[in-house]
């Protein structure tokens, strides 16, 4: 019995030969996991992209976009990836210090982004704002800064990420940075007493928010529409702080390793493209670069003047983030 | 003699075989991943920090679990009532749940808006609070204390019926009874399932950074991931890893210092009806004991039950699929562990009369997989098989493997004491008869094993169906197994399904733990 478990079990791990689709030719994307799931844009994309390029896309899915960085750099130059989709600008100096990225040699104009876009190797596909997302059947007093948040009772929690090993805990610490400079550790010594705890990864902490456990969690701006869109519940709110926002911006590079050149280039014009771009909204819960033919669905509307946009040059995020996570580090360890 | 006690079983080689293999995939995947590393590195005030935590924590969480889990094991022993093994199996449930899962199953209970919370603030009182150093404790004794208590009752199973008898007839009760039936099989199990627990706190991560409450409570493995994913700094990961390594290779020294084996002779095989504990005092303090341990376990598992059905009917249509792909990986990691912690086990018992350093050494090899961190074996595998393979190819095999490794030294813990026994009791007789090879091990040796088997195959199973593991490191998009499934739904907003696929997971895991278990336990003569 357990001879013919065990040959059935290894057929099934290791099926005759990759299933190849015709002799197609093959562009590897490498993303994050939620971009692939079947309620993330992947799907949908593959699918569309499939259709113009007549050829087979095939995702590699991988944690968050730190994992995406971190495995370039172990693969280094004999990587299969064609094109990296999912860093964030915090990453993309220490991704174009590998050397791997190539240039995108477009003339990029007219993105609906908070920023002028300038990098030359990546390119933007979508944005969002951090920010601290409540439930507004519990929470009326609600805190409209860091300094507001530092102020509220001691009994008012709030979940954040670790920076360590989640890119929303990432930006938060530049967020706090960009906003507030020297003054950062002054700012985390009065929100240490408020933070609950800090999660792995966001996945934990809006978990632990939903169960009901704190106040607010860190999250994006556009969070309550998912649940206005895919849950008809408007009770969820995001705080809007007079600091500003942090933004992210969400890049794809293509790699000068790469052995479909072509095919790459042309998946990141149809990155920015309408069919890519309508997906976005409902697929990733961000902002398209592009606003789509269709408008932007409800519960988009920006609630951040572009004038409050936060965010550091990449050089300058590099730069900063050994020192600001020592701040943190030091300001919640006590 | 002592020449022809070494032939019974498989081959002695086989087991020397799995010993290097282990040793391969937790030492020689670190060598790996450090020699890949540019440039020098250094320890700064941050890690000694998370190495003072990591072992403060682990050693209260430790005492805590062990302590707990005497009086329970004892009570759930020597008490027989209707439910009983049902009990034993769902106590078991936080030991295999995915961790995320089991997180907000404990704070549906113990966090600020949970059960204990909502009747306080209904009384009158603040809310619990559980997070900081109670937090990570009372998780890890969540996850632990199971863990123990089924080591203990395997070990007092394995107490012949006779002895009790004997003491009964007797009249050695109380202190007496404790300390010539009990205290040999503690004194076997409980330094192992000590340092168990201990190492298990050690490599601990997200349980011990969501209900510590902050960086204050950042562990060793924490650093290492930090170190590949923040800073990819592959040379401090690698020291980080070994300091992991030498604190767990101290503890383990230790209780191998403080382990005795019991000595009990054979009887004949039955269940052992006891006799101690009998009078009005004794029955309600195990009464206690259980009804209290009982809810402490329970609750939160009933609420991860709870949640999971609202959950079952959003579940998407891929979940089949990762089921199917997870359970594979779960039975062919489960037998592979226990082929490896047969094998060892069988090496270390035929080592220990003559060659007893041989002996501690290969016991030692087969726990080094548990003071590995994941993310180091992951990345070492990786970069052996990159420049040859593509590693999504190999994705659900480098599970199994993986998991093999990681179960094994709760195989090993379960196994050992069972073949130690069946050697000793049994060894020369088979010797004497002729019976050497597979044969002497299949008449001699399994019969005796084989709850003890069935339980580490079941363990083993469980283990690997919850296990996010090295699956993330291998995975390619379209074959994710159920924990990365759920792990993707929770990304995409879905709390919902996530919440019904961690109740599938959780029954598939007890479901397999429990065949296999039920499969040690019956006809014991096949």
């Amino acid at each position: 019995m357990f001879r013919n478990a065990l040959l059935g079990a290894a057929l099934i791990f290791f099926p005759g030969g990759a299933a190849g689709a015709e002799d197609l030719p093959v562009l590897n994307v490498y993303t994050y996991d939620s971009f692939v799931s079947e309620w993330g844009p992947g799907p949908r994309v593959e699918q569309a992209f499939e259709a113009q390029c007549k050829c087979d896309l095939q995702f590699t899915a991988l944690g968050d976009g730190a994992a995406l960085l971190a495995r370039i750099q172990l693969e280094g130059e004999r990587t299969k990836a064609d094109v990296v989709l999912g860093l964030d600008t915090n990453l993309t100096a220490r991704a174009a210090e590998t050397g791997l990225f190539a240039s995108h040699d477009r003339v990029v104009a007219g993105l609906d982004l908070p920023i002028e876009w300038t990098d030359t190797r990546f390119l933007p596909f979508d944005w969002g704002y951090f920010a601290f997302v409540y439930d507004r059947t519990k929470l009326s007093d609600v805190p409209r800064s860091f300094t507001e948040l530092a102020a509220m009772p001691e009994d008012f929690k709030i979940i954040i990420e670790d920076p360590r090993s989640s890119t929303p805990g990432l930006g938060l610490l530049m967020w706090v940075k960009a906003a507030y400079g020297d003054r950062a550790p002054e700012i985390w010594a009065g929100l240490a007493p408020h933070i609950l705890t800090v999660t792995k990864g966001w996945s934990e902490a809006y978990g632990l928010f939903l169960k009901g456990e704190a106040d607010m969690v860190l999250s994006y701006t556009t969070s309550p529409a998912y649940h206005i869109i895919a849950e008809q519940d408007d009770s969820k709110a995001a705080a809007i702080f007079d600091e500003g926002h942090y933004l992210q911006i969400e890049v794809a590079g293509r790699l000068v390793t790469s052995k479909q050149p072509k095919l790459a280039a042309e998946f990141l014009d149809f990155m920015l493209s309408d069919a890519f771009q309508s997906i976005i909204p409902t697929g990733n819960w961000m902002y398209p670069v592009l606003t789509p033919k269709s408008g932007l669905p409800e519960g988009f509307e920006n609630p951040v003047p572009a004038e409050k946009a936060l965010l550091m040059s990449p050089k300058q995020a590099v730069d900063m983030r050994k020192d600001a996570l020592d701040e943190w580090l030091h300001a919640l360890s006590k | 003699m002592a020449a022809r006690a070494q032939q019974i079983g498989p081959s002695g080689f086989a087991g020397f075989g799995v010993a290097l293999l282990l040793a391969a995939l937790s030492l020689g995947t670190l060598a790996v991943v450090g020699l890949n590393a540019e440039g020098l590195f250094s320890l700064g005030p941050a890690d000694w920090a998370a190495l003072r935590f990591t072992v403060s924590q682990a050693v209260v969480s430790a005492i805590l679990s062990v302590g707990l889990a005497i009086p329970l094991a004892r009570a759930l022993a020597r008490r027989r009532f209707v439910g009983r093994r049902l009990l034993v199996l769902l106590l078991g449930a936080p030991f295999i749940l995915p961790v995320v899962v089991a997180i907000l199953g404990l704070l549906a209970v113990y966090g600020r808006s949970g059960i204990l919370s909502d009747v306080l603030v209904g009384i009158g009182y603040r809310p619990l609070e559980i997070y900081g150093f109670d937090g990570v404790v009372l998780a890890h004794v969540f996850f632990n204390l199971p863990l123990v208590t089924r080591l203990l009752l395997q070990g007092w199973q394995a107490v012949p019926a006779e002895q009790f008898r004997l003491a009964a007839q007797l009249g050695i009760d109380g202190h007496n009874f404790t300390r010539h039936l009990e205290w040999p099989i503690l004194r076997a199990v409980l330094p192992g399932a000590f340092v168990t627990v201990f190492l298990l706190c050690v490599t601990s991560f997200a349980v011990a950074l969501t209900l510590g409450g902050g960086p204050r409570a950042t562990t060793l493995e924490l650093a290492i991931y930090q170190a590949f994913r923040f800073d990819f700094d592959l040379g401090r990961a690698a020291l980080l890893a070994v300091m992991q390594f030498a604190l767990c290779a101290v503890a383990a020294v230790l209780a191998w210092k403080t382990g005795r084996t019991s000595e009990f002779s054979p009887g004949i095989e039955r269940l052992a009806e006891r006799w101690d504990g009998r009078s009005w005092f004794a029955s309600i303090g195990d009464g206690i004991m259980i009804v209290m341990v009982a809810l402490f376990l329970l609750v939160p598992t009933v609420m991860v039950i709870v949640n999971g059905l609202h959950g079952l009917a959003t579940l998407p249509a891929s979940i089949i699929p990762a089921a199917m792909r997870s359970i594979l990986v779960a039975l062919g990691s489960a037998l592979l562990t226990l082929w490896l912690a047969v094998m060892l086990a069988l090496a270390i018992a035929r080592q220990e009369p003559q060659n007893p350093r041989v002996s501690g050494l290969l016991e030692g090899v087969g726990y080094l997989s548990i003071a590995a961190s994941p993310m180091v074996i992951g990345t070492g595998l990786f970069l052996l098989l990159f420049p040859h393979i593509d590693p999504a190819r190999l994705a659900l095999p480098i599970t199994a493997l993986v998991n093999a490794a990681m179960s094994l030294p709760f195989a090993l813990r379960a196994l050992l004491p069972a073949v130690r026994q069946a050697r000793q009791d049994y060894g020369a007789l088979a010797d004497s008869l002729g019976m050497t090879g597979l044969s002497g091990f299949r008449l001699a040796i399994w019969p005796r094993i084989r709850p003890a088997a069935g339980f580490a195959t079941g363990l083993a199973a469980a283990l690997s169906m919850g296990d996010l593991g090295v699956i993330a490191l291998f995975a390619d998009a379209d074959g994710p197994t159920l924990p990365l499934l759920m792990y993707r739904l929770m990304g995409a907003y879905q709390m919902q399904a996530a919440a019904g696929a961690g109740l599938l997971l959780l029954v598939l895991s007890l479901g397999l733990f429990w065949v296999f278990d039920r499969e040690g336990r019956h006809d014991a003569g096949a």
